[in-house]
């Protein structure tokens, strides 16, 4: 390993309609060494990564290559500089053959013409090179996500790659197909290839990665190496407290009596496959169960199947007193269950409309097109709310782009709590918002839970989920490990050691 | 307009855009004032209708508007419907040939006739939002293939003949017709304008139009029946295609499957967009889309009233087009925004993660 | 070094899956075989060898068409425009050589360049302003038929320049008296269109990445394949072919038309979408442009052999197989998508 960095961004600032999602970004990346980023769900890795691969141009910050300053002007200039990317989602082109997807764009030719027999050839040799054997003239839509992959990465290895970017590549992969992942990699940077690893496995960050670099919030939290930084301080680092925050917000959870009532819902070995493995729940009413886990870890998973988001393939919920069957989004929201997605702009709000429609919507969806809300009572209702969470500016009519973060979460609260649910089910509510913004949603999750709303609540900041919730399920591995239910448990520390104890057991 | 007061621009998304439009409607209007006098604005009575360049340009839009309002709505849930024109010759073939073996002065025949088109041209339309939400093709793919074989279809109905609706008819009147001075389609027009209105904004059906046009899968999770409410877009634009067949068929006094209506579907796209529509969905303006005919009439009245030959009226769109297209384009408007800066590749409207 | 060895066949379903892009284009060429057979069948003289080599004659223009739009579907977009630029491009021919006194082969020549410069022009802003294909395209639909009528509203004839002749030349191909057949030069012309096209869309990077960008543009950006030259080649690739088919039309009727080629682009849309061609991009043969055409052209000549059929049912029919095609590919997708999840 040479000590003279291959890649240097300095100060890497990017900003997207309002959001800072990289703020004053470091990152250095030496020839030879498998370099770990890690972060949340909005911490910015992958915006980092397609600063670095030309998909993005950074708004400030500098770039050396070699320790020259270069600037992409896309993938293809990256890619002609040497740094190449396998994505989370396999990036290829599924209708083609599997040699030319290794070798498109750098075909063997015969003057004008590609010379398919030689690209057949030098595919097979270079999926031989890395243990892989498939039949290299099938389209690549006939072969598993996993074996994709593996070509995906064989394509960006042929490359020749000085730096070689894997964005979560192994989240589709099995226990064989990882090995041989990791056994490529090594070799790679025998051969003093560069190798920048996003995974939300830890132990495989663990085995393989040289160093690491941990980033929060659009920031850098910092660069360690891996001897240096045991597990529980890594997730610490990962899911840590923001000292900002906690100083503004007063400890909100008041120890509710629930434990007497009978339990509004209840899953019993429910159950995606590839998304989260069965699960027992049951939460009462007027309680809020926190669940706790880092990205990847199944917690979204969980509580969509709850919302009717996705469909379960086992298991099954009841739901106050009766069993739930044919369940959808549009019947959940019949039977009282809310759900604010994780993704506020792609699955929350529509961004057009405004204020007012987007906070009416669920309600309105309910009743149906032919039932109005009329605009008198929509007014009324509308303007409640609107004093009721603070929502600024204060203006029904405003387009809900206009808005910032926090009011923008504010009106999807809004808009579930017109509906008066039984059960509000909250995605990491507070993501990317102010800190002021927080303290009004964290007060507002007690407040409803001591009015008998019962509340899931889903956050990747440890204490958030301890400072609100009466009990905290823990997730790892797409699999629910623990339930913590005493104050004493609630603590970070114990959520971080059930993490880690969670990755131990087998 | 530019008197309007602020607040009540700044309260009423839907003025706003209508500002655009109605600037163009104006300075098409100017220029025709300017070249032939006040008469084209202002309209004479004769023989106890209302007679005038604008009314005609208003009366021979009417089946227009009235395709362009369905298309509105099916346009507002990121969809769109080439089959209008198909279906309009559809809906004029069904009526004349109904008449045309009958008692054709009898209301009765008639009223048989418009109800029997207007339920076929339901129907085609339902089909089409059947396609849509059920089957998940392409609403672009769905609808061309009617819009192939939809004017076959209206020959066979017609037996490759052009059935005729004498003037005795009451049909006529549909086209020719005028009450209380106001030519009969502007009168339909109007009404289809006001009950499309009062369909969506009276009822939750544009909010909900809207938002599933906006963001399908936010719509899902707010529990928003999608489905249903496609079928019933593309039905009402089925309806409205079939109804500006049957004026048209009442105006010529017979229905011509081959060229009845034809490129009416790319006009009536053109006038939503023109209205401020955006063809990704999302919000509509009906009263724009009434605005957009308003000037695709106007225009093409207008190159032959400043002396150019009717030929340029093609010309004359294919800008229009263009510039609206152009304009709607945020790279577009970067790249004239900032012509001295060197252009970043992509653009960068993504969100972080 | 590496310990494991990772083996993966193609499961059997999958390897009819692999077979499944073959499915579309058999059914064309099944239906194809169907119709000459159900027509030898029942009509006499329908053996009459001049038959087959007919459907390429007076469909030679669309044959050229429908191959600029297979490029064109094939990397996902749609070009409305073609209609109206070969119209435009058979005016532009009769106007330079009977109006302007220029060369046949110049006008030829002239007319091809113009058509391509014009498809680059739409492909530029479809790519670069982000510009739904379908409304970019309607400007070149409404422009060159405004302008083919600025030129002339009538017809113009070009029965005196004698380049245009070339195009009727015929060459025989055994005594036709005696079971032989001809063809004219102009569908030699189609026939060399369609040879290039197969070459271009098969062995070159060029047509591989039209391949790539119609299966998922975003993955051949991330690829580094060349995107914007891709895309806006295919939209310079079909504005030539819409002109080359204007050519021929002059050259087959010597004469132009102004309000020729109205709806021409849905019969090539039509006969790409029979021929197996995927409308939403990615999948689909050049070859098999060929045989929706000529379903097409057989279609015309099983309605006139009938007699008493009428020429309406052509598009009926044509709609019910575009609804069959559509309906197949999108079962196909369905058991794709099953399988990978």
């Amino acid at each position: 390993m040479s000590d003279q960095p291959i890649v240097e961004m300095t100060g890497i600032v990017k900003d997207f309609t309002g959001v800072r999602a990289l703020d004053g970004v470091d990152f250095t990346l030496r020839p030879g060494e498998i370099h770990a980023v890690m972060g949340e769900n909005g911490a910015g890795k992958s915006t980092l990564i397609k600063v670095l691969t030309g998909v993005h141009g950074p708004d400030a910050g500098r770039i050396l290559l070699d320790g020259a300053p270069v600037r992409f002007a896309g993938p293809g200039a990256a890619q002609a500089a040497g740094i190449s990317t396998v994505y989370q989602e396999v990036n290829l082109a599924e209708n083609l053959s599997v040699a030319e997807n290794l070798l498109a764009g750098r075909e063997p030719r015969l003057g004008p013409f590609i010379n398919f027999r030689a690209v057949r050839r030098r595919a097979r040799a270079l999926l031989d090179d890395l243990g892989i054997d498939l039949n290299v003239a099938a389209p690549l839509s006939s072969y598993s996500i996993a074996m994709q992959q593996l070509v995906a990465i064989a394509r960006a290895v042929n490359i020749d790659a000085k730096v070689l970017i894997l964005d979560e590549p192994t989240s589709s992969l099995d226990r064989d197909e990882v090995a041989v992942l990791l056994g490529v990699m090594r070799r790679l940077a025998a051969e003093g290839v560069a190798l920048v690893f996003i995974s939300h496995f830890l132990e495989q960050v663990y085995e393989i990665c040289d160093r690491m670099t941990v980033l929060r919030n659009g920031k850098l939290i910092g660069s360690w190496d891996t001897a240096d930084l045991p597990e529980n301080a890594l997730i610490g680092h990962m899911l840590g407290r923001e000292a900002a925050t906690l100083e503004q917000i007063e400890r909100v959870a008041a120890a509710h009596q629930v434990a007497d009532e009978a339990p509004l819902l209840e899953a019993e070995g429910l159950g995606r496959k590839g998304a989260v493995a069965p699960y027992d729940l049951t939460v009462r009413r007027g309680e809020v169960v926190g669940l706790a886990g880092l990205l990847g870890s199944g917690r979204t998973e969980t509580v969509r199947l709850i919302a009717g988001a996705d469909r379960p393939d086992s298991g099954e919920l009841r739901f106050d007193g009766s069993k739930v069957g044919g369940h959808n989004p549009r019947t959940a929201t019949a039977r009282g269950i809310a759900f604010c997605p994780e993704n506020r702009k792609t699955e929350g709000l529509v961004a057009d409309l405004t204020v007012a429609e987007n906070m009416i919507l669920a309600m309105q969806a309910s009743r149906g097109w032919a039932r109005q809300v009329s605009p008198g009572q929509r007014a009324e209702l509308v303007s409640a709310f609107i004093d009721k969470l603070g929502i600024r500016p204060a203006d029904p009519d405003l387009p809900v782009r206009n808005l910032s973060g926090g009011n923008q979460q504010k009106v999807l609260l809004a808009r579930w709590m017109l509906i008066e649910p039984k059960l509000l089910i909250l995605d990491e509510p507070t993501r990317g918002i102010d800190v002021g913004a927080k303290a009004d949603i964290q007060r507002l999750v007690a407040e409803l839970s001591a009015d008998g709303m019962a509340v899931l609540f889903v956050s990747a900041e440890l204490d958030e989920v301890t400072r609100l919730s009466d009990r905290i399920a823990v997730l790892r591995d797409r699999e629910m490990i623990a339930m913590l239910e005493t104050e004493a448990e609630m603590t970070a520390e114990h959520i971080v050691d059930a993490i880690v104890a969670g990755g131990r057991r087998d | 307009m530019t008197e309007a007061p602020a607040k009540a621009r700044s309260a009423n998304p839907y003025l706003k855009r209508l500002m655009w439009p109605l600037a163009v409607l104006a300075v098409l209007v100017a220029a025709n004032v300017a070249v032939t006098g006040i008469d084209f604005l202002v309209p004479g009575v004769q023989d106890g209708r209302l007679n005038g360049a604008f009314v005609n340009i208003l009366r021979r839009s009417a089946p227009l508007l009235i395709i362009a309002l369905g298309m509105t709505l099916v346009i507002a849930i990121k969809g769109i419907d080439l089959s209008v024109g198909a279906v309009y010759a559809i809906g004029a073939a069904v009526a004349c040939q109904w008449i045309e073996g009958r008692d054709e002065s009898a209301l009765g025949t008639v009223l048989a006739a418009v109800g029997l088109a207007l339920a076929v041209a339901a129907l085609i339309g339902a089909w089409n939002g059947t396609m849509v939400a059920r089957f998940g093709i392409q609403p672009i793919v769905a609808t061309l293939i009617l819009m192939i074989a939809g004017r076959g279809i209206a020959q066979l109905i017609t037996g490759g003949q052009i059935p005729n609706v004498g003037d005795a008819s009451p049909f006529v009147e549909l086209g020719r017709g005028a009450i209380l001075t106001v030519p009969v389609p502007i009168w339909i027009a109007a009404a289809v304008l006001v009950a499309l209105a009062v369909l969506t904004r009276r009822t939750a059906l544009g909010l909900l139009l809207e938002s599933v046009g906006g963001n399908p899968e936010a719509s899902r999770l707010a529990g928003i029946r999608a489905r249903g409410i496609t079928v019933l877009v593309y039905l009402v634009c089925g309806l409205c295609a079939g109804l500006a067949g049957v004026i048209g068929a009442a105006n010529l006094g017979s229905a011509d499957a081959n060229n009845g209506g034809l490129w009416i579907e790319l006009d009536a796209i053109l006038a939503v967009v023109i209205g401020g529509t955006a063809l990704l969905g999302g919000r509509f303006f009906l009263l724009g889309t009434t605005i957009g005919v308003a000037i695709i009439g106007t225009l093409e009245v207008t190159i032959i009233n400043v002396g150019l030959s009717s030929q340029w009226q093609f010309t004359a769109k294919a800008i229009v087009v263009l510039v609206v297209a152009l304009l709607q384009s945020p790279q577009f408007r970067a790249w004239i925004a900032r012509p001295f800066k060197r252009r970043t590749a992509a653009p960068e409207e993504a969100v972080a993660e | 070094m590496s310990a494991h060895q990772l083996t993966e066949r193609p499961a059997r379903t999958a390897l009819l899956d692999g077979l499944g892009r073959y499915i579309p284009i058999g059914a064309t060429i099944a239906l194809l075989a169907a119709m000459y057979l159900g027509g030898l069948a029942s009509y006499d003289n329908f053996d009459n060898p001049q038959l087959v080599p007919d459907l390429f004659i007076g469909n030679a223009g669309l044959l050229i068409i429908a191959v600029g739009m297979t490029f064109v579907i094939l990397s996902g977009g749609i070009d409305l425009s073609v209609g109206s630029v070969a119209a435009f491009s058979t005016m532009a021919c009769a106007w330079l050589t009977v109006e302007a006194g220029v060369s046949g082969p110049l006008a030829m020549v002239l007319v091809l360049v113009l058509g391509t410069l014009s498809g680059t022009a739409t492909g530029a802003v479809i790519h670069y302003f982000d510009v739904q294909p379908f409304i970019a395209t309607l400007v070149g639909l409404f422009l060159y038929r405004g302008l083919t009528l600025q030129i002339s509203s009538s017809d113009v004839s070009m029965r005196d320049v004698e380049f245009f002749g070339w195009g009727m030349e015929r060459t025989e191909f055994g005594n036709v008296r005696e079971g032989g057949f001809s063809l004219p030069n102009l569908s030699f012309l189609a026939f060399a269109i369609v040879i290039a096209a197969f070459i271009v869309l098969h062995y070159t990077r060029f047509g591989r990445g039209v391949y790539a960008v119609g299966g998922n543009e975003q993955s051949a950006l991330l690829m580094g394949l060349p995107v914007a030259r891709t895309k806006i080649g295919v939209y310079a690739i079909s504005g030539f072919c819409a002109a080359l088919a204007g050519v021929v039309s002059a050259f087959y009727t010597k004469s132009a038309d102004p309000l020729r080629g109205v709806g021409l682009e849905l019969d090539a849309i039509a006969a790409v979408v029979i021929g197996g061609t995927l409308l939403t991009g990615g999948a689909g043969f050049v070859l098999g442009t060929v045989a929706g055409v000529m379903v097409m052209g057989m279609l015309s000549t099983i309605i006139a052999f009938q007699g008493n059929l009428n020429s309406w049912w052509a598009r009926i029919v044509v709609g019910v197989l575009l609804l069959a095609f559509i309906l197949l590919q999108r079962v196909l997708a369905r058991t794709g998508e099953k399988r990978s999840t």
